[in-house]
This record gives C-alpha cells, sequence and structure tokens, in this order.
C-alpha cells in the first residue's frame, strides 16, 4: 500500500467506521434475525436456524397484500409520475416567463409536511356524515355516484393512495427534469430545426437521450422510494393498515416489530429481507436497461 | 445559388432588461453572394457576424430588409425550408449517435416524395464521409474523434442534403493552430469540389484571407469593405480595415500633409501631389519598410527578431500611435544602424494615409 493511499484510507476512516457501525452491523444483525427460528424476544432465545421465518412470512396473508399493495403502488406511480413530471417539465421549459413561478408553485408539496399532505387529501376525499368531501361533491355534480376513497372500496384506495403518491414526488422529479432540460445545449434544437426534424422527432431523438441519465436516476429511486412506501399510507388510512388492506412491506415490518401484533423481529427482518432482494432485483434490471438507453 | 442581402438589419431588445435601448447587431447590409463562391465575414468579436448568418439561415428574423436565394425572396421563410447546411462553432453533433448515424440524421427528416429508402441515404452518408474524409470513422461515437474529425463530421452532416448554401460560424475556432491550418484547406477543397455557395465567418483575418474568394469586413454591425482579399488588404477603405487586416499588424502614425509632401515629425516620408495641408493618419504595412543608409524615415531601434525567412525590425517612433513599429523585412538585407537609430525607405504601395484622426 503506498503512501498515498494510506493516506486516503486514513481521510475515509471516520465515514467507514460510521457506516460500519449503523449500516452494516445492522444489516448483519437482521439476517442473523431472519434465521433464527422461534425468537421470544423477552427471553432472547431460539430454537435452531433455518428458513422457517421467511416461508411463515412469504405465507401470511397481510403479507401478502402488502405485497401486492406495494407492487401495484410501484408499478403505477413510478412510470406515470415520471411522465407527467417530463411532461410538466417540457411544458415549463418553453415557457421561459412563467418558469419560476410555476417551479415555486410545483415544488410547495416537497416542502410541505408528508402528513399535512395526507390531511389534505383526508379533507379532499373522505366521506363523512356530514359531508361527502370536495371529490365527491364534484363527482356529484358530473353526475356521478358518491364513493368512499378512505374507507370504501378496495380500487377507490389504491386510487387515493397512488394518487397521493405521485403528486409527493413530482414537485422532485420537475425540478430534476427541468434543470436537465436547460442544460441540453440549445444549439442541438436549431441543427435539428435547420434539418427539419419533426417536433416529435427532436424529443425522441434528441431530448430524451440528452436528459436520459437524469431520466434513470428518476426511475431508479422512483422504484426504490415506491418500494418503501409507509408513512404515504399511515398519512391517508391510518395505523392499522392491515384492517384497511392498504399495509405496504415496510408497514408489514413495521408492524411485526411495534404494531398491536409485534414482537417479531424474527419475521420483519425476513420480510425485510424480501424487500431488499426485490429493490436489488429490479435494480438490476434498471441497470441492464439502462445500459442500452442512457447515454452519458 | 446566389444569394442576395438587401439592406438587411437586425436590432435586439437590449439584454439588460434594465436598459431600454436596442442593440443593432446587423445595419443595413447589403451583398451580393455569387454562385459558387466563398465568403469569409470578418470582424471582431460582437461586430454581427453570427447574427448576419442567423438571418442568412433564418434562425432569426430580420427587423427590416430582405434576403433572396437566387429570385426567389426568402425573408420569411422558415429555416427548415430554405434549404441550407449549417455547422456551428462547437460542431453540435449529437454525441449520441455514432458519426454515420449523425451524417444520415437530416435525410431521415426528409418526407414525402423526397423520402429515401435506408440504402440510399447510407450511400448518400458515405459519399460525403469521403468527400470529407472520415469515412473510416463511420462507426464511432463524437467523443472518441479529435477535435478536426468531428468538424469534418459537422461539415458531412451539413453538406449531406445537398444544400445549397453552406454557412459556417467560427468552424475553425474550437481547433489548435496547426488543425486550424490543414483544417481551413480542406474546407476550401470541399467547398471546391461541391461548388456550393459558402458563407464562413471568422474574427481571424488570417484564416478569411487564405480561404476566401471574397471578405466582407464588418464592424459594430456595419459593413466596412467588400471585396477579393488582396484587394482588402492593399486598398483598404479606412483606418479600421487596414489596422484589422495583416499580420503583424499595420504601423500607424499621426503625420500631416504639407505643400504636397506627407510628414511624418519633421521627416517627409512621401511626395504626394495635390493633397490639401492637414493632418492625417498615416499607416505603414510592415513589408512597406526597406533599411536604407540613406532612408527617409528614421526610427530608434529596438531589437531585430530572425524568423527564418525573414527578420522582424522593432523600433519606436516619436508619432506612432502603437507601441512599437514592426518592419518585415528579407533576412539577406542589410540593416544599417547608427547610434541606435535605423532608416528606412518606403514603398509608396504600403503607405496609406486617412483623414480619420486615431
Ligand atoms: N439574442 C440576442 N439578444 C440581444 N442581443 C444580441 C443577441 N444576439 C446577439 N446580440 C448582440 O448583437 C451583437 C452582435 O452579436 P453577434 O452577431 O453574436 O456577434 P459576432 O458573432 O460577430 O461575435 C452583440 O452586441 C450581441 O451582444
Ligand atoms: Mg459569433
Amino acid at each position: 500500500m503506498g503512501r498515498k493511499s494510506f493516506k486516503g484510507w486514513l481521510y475515509l476512516l471516520p465515514a467507514i467506521l460510521f457506516l460500519a457501525f449503523f449500516m452494516v452491523y445492522p444489516l448483519i444483525d437482521v439476517l442473523i434475525y431472519s434465521v433464527e427460528e422461534g425468537y421470544n424476544s423477552a427471553s432472547q432465545s431460539f430454537f435452531s436456524y433455518g428458513t422457517y421465518n421467511f416461508s411463515y412470512v412469504l405465507h401470511d396473508p397481510y403479507f401478502l397484500q402488502a405485497l401486492k399493495n406495494t407492487f401495484i403502488l410501484v408499478i403505477i406511480t413510478v412510470p406515470l409520475s415520471t411522465g407527467t413530471a417530463l411532461l410538466i417539465s417540457l411544458g415549463l421549459n418553453s415557457i421561459k416567463k412563467l418558469r419560476e413561478l410555476y417551479q415555486t408553485v410545483y415544488f410547495l408539496p416537497y416542502v410541505t409536511n408528508t402528513l399535512a399532505v395526507g390531511l389534505v387529501f383526508m379533507i379532499l376525499f373522505k366521506k363523512t356524515a356530514y359531508t361527502d368531501g370536495l371529490i365527491n361533491l364534484l363527482i356529484h355534480t358530473f353526475g356521478g355516484e358518491s364513493v368512499d376513497f378512505i374507507d370504501g372500496p378496495y380500487w377507490a384506495k389504491m386510487f387515493v393512495m397512488c394518487f397521493y403518491t405521485i403528486w409527493i414526488v413530482l414537485p422532485f422529479k420537475i425540478l430534476i427534469l427541468t434543470s436537465a432540460l436547460a442544460g441540453v445545449n440549445p444549439d442541438y434544437y436549431k441543427a435539428a430545426q435547420i434539418d427539419a426534424t419533426p417536433k416529435w422527432r427532436t424529443f425522441t431523438r434528441i431530448t430524451l437521450p440528452m436528459i436520459s441519465p437524469m431520466v434513470f436516476y428518476l426511475v431508479v429511486t422512483g422504484f426504490i422510494g415506491a418500494f418503501k412506501a409507509y408513512s404515504d399510507a399511515v398519512a391517508l388510512f391510518g395505523t392499522n393498515l392491515n384492517a384497511a388492506g392498504m399495509n405496504t412491506i415496510v408497514g408489514y415490518v413495521y408492524d411485526m416489530l411495534y404494531g398491536d401484533s409485534g414482537g417479531y423481529p424474527s419475521y420483519a427482518s425476513a420480510a425485510a429481507l424480501i424487500l431488499f432482494a426485490i429493490v436489488l432485483t429490479i435494480t438490476f434490471i434498471n441497470l441492464s436497461v439502462s445500459r442500452k438507453h442512457v447515454h452519458y | 445559388m446566389k444569394v442576395v442581402l438587401e439592406h438587411l438589419t437586425k436590432r435586439f431588445p437590449n439584454r439588460n432588461k434594465k436598459i431600454h435601448s436596442e442593440v443593432t447587431a446587423v445595419n443595413d447590409f447589403t451583398f451580393e453572394i455569387p454562385d459558387g463562391k466563398l465568403i469569409g465575414l470578418l470582424g471582431p468579436s460582437g461586430c454581427g457576424k453570427s447574427t448576419t448568418l442567423n438571418l442568412i439561415s433564418g434562425l432569426e428574423k430580420p427587423t427590416s430588409g430582405k434576403i433572396y436565394f437566387g429570385e426567389d425572396d426568402v425573408t420569411n421563410m422558415l429555416p427548415e425550408n430554405r434549404g441550407i447546411g449549417l455547422v456551428f462553432q462547437n460542431y453540435a453533433l449529437y454525441p449520441h449517435l455514432t458519426v454515420l448515424e449523425n451524417i444520415m440524421f437530416p435525410l431521415e427528416n426528409l418526407r414525402g416524395d423526397k423520402k429515401l429508402t435506408k440504402q440510399v441515404m447510407r450511400e448518400m452518408a458515405y459519399e460525403t464521409a469521403k468527400l470529407v474524409q472520415i469515412e473510416k470513422y463511420m462507426d464511432r461515437k463524437p467523443s472518441e474523434l479529435s477535435g478536426g474529425q468531428q468538424q469534418r463530421v459537422a461539415i458531412a452532416r451539413a453538406l449531406v442534403k445537398r444544400p445549397s448554401v453552406l454557412l459556417l460560424d467560427e468552424p475553425l475556432s474550437n481547433l489548435d493552430a496547426r488543425l486550424r491550418l490543414q483544417t481551413r484547406e480542406e474546407i476550401r477543397r470541399i467547398q471546391r469540389e461541391t461548388g456550393v455557395t459558402t458563407v464562413f465567418v471568422t474574427h481571424d483575418q488570417e484564416e478569411a484571407m487564405s480561404i476566401s474568394d471574397m471578405i466582407v469586413v464588418m464592424k459594430d454591425g456595419i459593413v466596412q469593405q467588400i471585396g477579393k482579399p488582396q484587394d482588402v488588404y492593399d486598398k483598404p477603405v479606412n483606418l479600421f480595415v487596414a489596422k484589422f487586416l495583416g499580420t503583424p499588424p499595420i504601423n500607424v502614425f499621426r503625420g500631416r500633409f504639407e505643400g504636397g509632401k506627407l510628414f511624418v515629425g519633421s521627416e517627409c516620408i512621401l511626395a504626394k501631389e495635390g493633397e490639401k495641408d492637414r493632418p492625417v493618419t498615416v499607416g505603414i504595412r510592415p513589408e512597406g519598410f526597406i533599411p536604407a543608409e540613406d532612408g527617409v524615415f528614421t526610427c530608434d531601434l529596438r531589437s531585430i527578431e530572425v524568423m527564418g525567412r525573414d527578420r522582424s525590425v522593432v523600433a519606436s517612433h516619436s508619432e506612432c500611435t502603437g507601441a512599437e513599429i514592426r518592419a518585415i523585412v528579407a533576412s539577406d538585407c542589410d540593416i544599417p544602424v547608427h547610434n541606435g537609430a535605423v532608416r528606412f525607405n518606403l514603398k509608396s504601395a504600403k503607405v496609406y494615409t486617412f483623414d480619420e484622426l486615431s
């Protein structure tokens, strides 16, 4: 080891120690918990090592519901929020005068507390004995049947959940994409214009490849973020997510640890590891797709 | 195709929004670019060269004036319909596309009865690539090419759809000195081979002089002089043009006409019959000095620099407006020096007088 690299390691040491203590150690701990069968948190004892915890979790209807909810959330919100953000950013990019104002407006949800936004959504969507909520009022005026979005049918709850998630992540994506779009050298567009490139082709062949690293970044972080969704569900449907049928994987992990049916760190660890495996797989798929379509 | 510019004027609102006055980037530009010629548009930075080019390309709309391509009025025609090729200073090659894809890009946009098959597009792309000699690199990305090669790709992309006018905006300024020299010869060759009417923008007078059929010298949006490079060099219409052309630059002195003679300081340097007595600015090209024992013009010698083929005599004079005088003399020529003073005879064709006083 050369003098230089020794120095480098020395500078990194605090960060490495910190990471080891707060990340690597807990990770290993989770791994160990997940294979300890019949763990008793009171006596801190267990029967044997094995894969029973995983098999339990994978057969638990609550976990399967959470898995389904999470996947629906991911599959709907990631493409939709990224696409919507791209559309809005393209719009913002073409009307320069309004850009700053709009950027502020769109950024408001980002700086507003998740729970506060959740409360607003509740008021908009919830049906109580006294009022149907603003959205139902709207549905009524257009001649539709009122729906309870918070305590009603599954699809209605899922709709609110997705809508809310997209709403929450939109500002950040718009911010990233507007700056990515603004970073594209206008000469490319001039060259394309001189060559009579149709608008759509300019977008798909020039704009999109130019901002592809940022789009890719948003898709990857979007996937990870949506897989880890939890607080959004709580903000909308309260803490008893299993009863509402709106639990997520992270919510399931939390419940296994601290919920009313809690006290099962082994199940929680197994569920967390399953989530980890899923996120890892998806990220690998993303990476391999990106190799073809992302241009740095 | 000839290009006619008629009283072309472009005003921009001031970039500094607090100032409400307008910037006149191009002022009453009238010029007919003959078919198949290479025109050098020359002037210092900010004089309106790029704006003129953008007006021709249609990327900017003129405030007033007209543009004709051949007999057609294209003043209000969109850039994509004008049939021009444009080469940018930074090349603007699409970085994610290969050289071949870059060159084919304009062809793929052709629609309707002009639509080409993939095969024809490839052939045209290869043909153009051969013309600019980059056919060996068709599968590379622009980032895998040198600056000079990228420039050729940019030219190929501009030429592939056989434009009637080729516009180049400072195409060589991102290249190093040696490549600049090489590439400008290349541009000249390509222009000759294709016979495309070409406008070449540069702030480098040497570049413009060396490859242009005609040069247009601009200053502050106003055309100063138009002509063959040698003519403009030999007969500059004003002090600005005289100073702008030539390396080393022309030497400028305060002088006066008195009794039909031209004086600088106390020395009469030339006889010029019929000139009214008045103060003038005198410009002498570096190659207009002939060192001579009995020369008419005395300067204080500073140094003599050897530059291979010829020598550069650096001197000073109290009436000189610049920091120093530079004279270029053949290396086998005697330079008599007495008490630190050197004397010159002058070639009268290399001595200019201007009524503007600097
Ligand atoms: N879009 C614009 N808005 C305002 N002023 C401009 C614009 N484009 C050019 N100008 C001004 O017009 C003048 C000429 O610019 P330009 O044609 O780019 O000069 P050159 O290419 O000769 O360096 C400059 O003073 C420049 O600041
Ligand atoms: Mg310019």
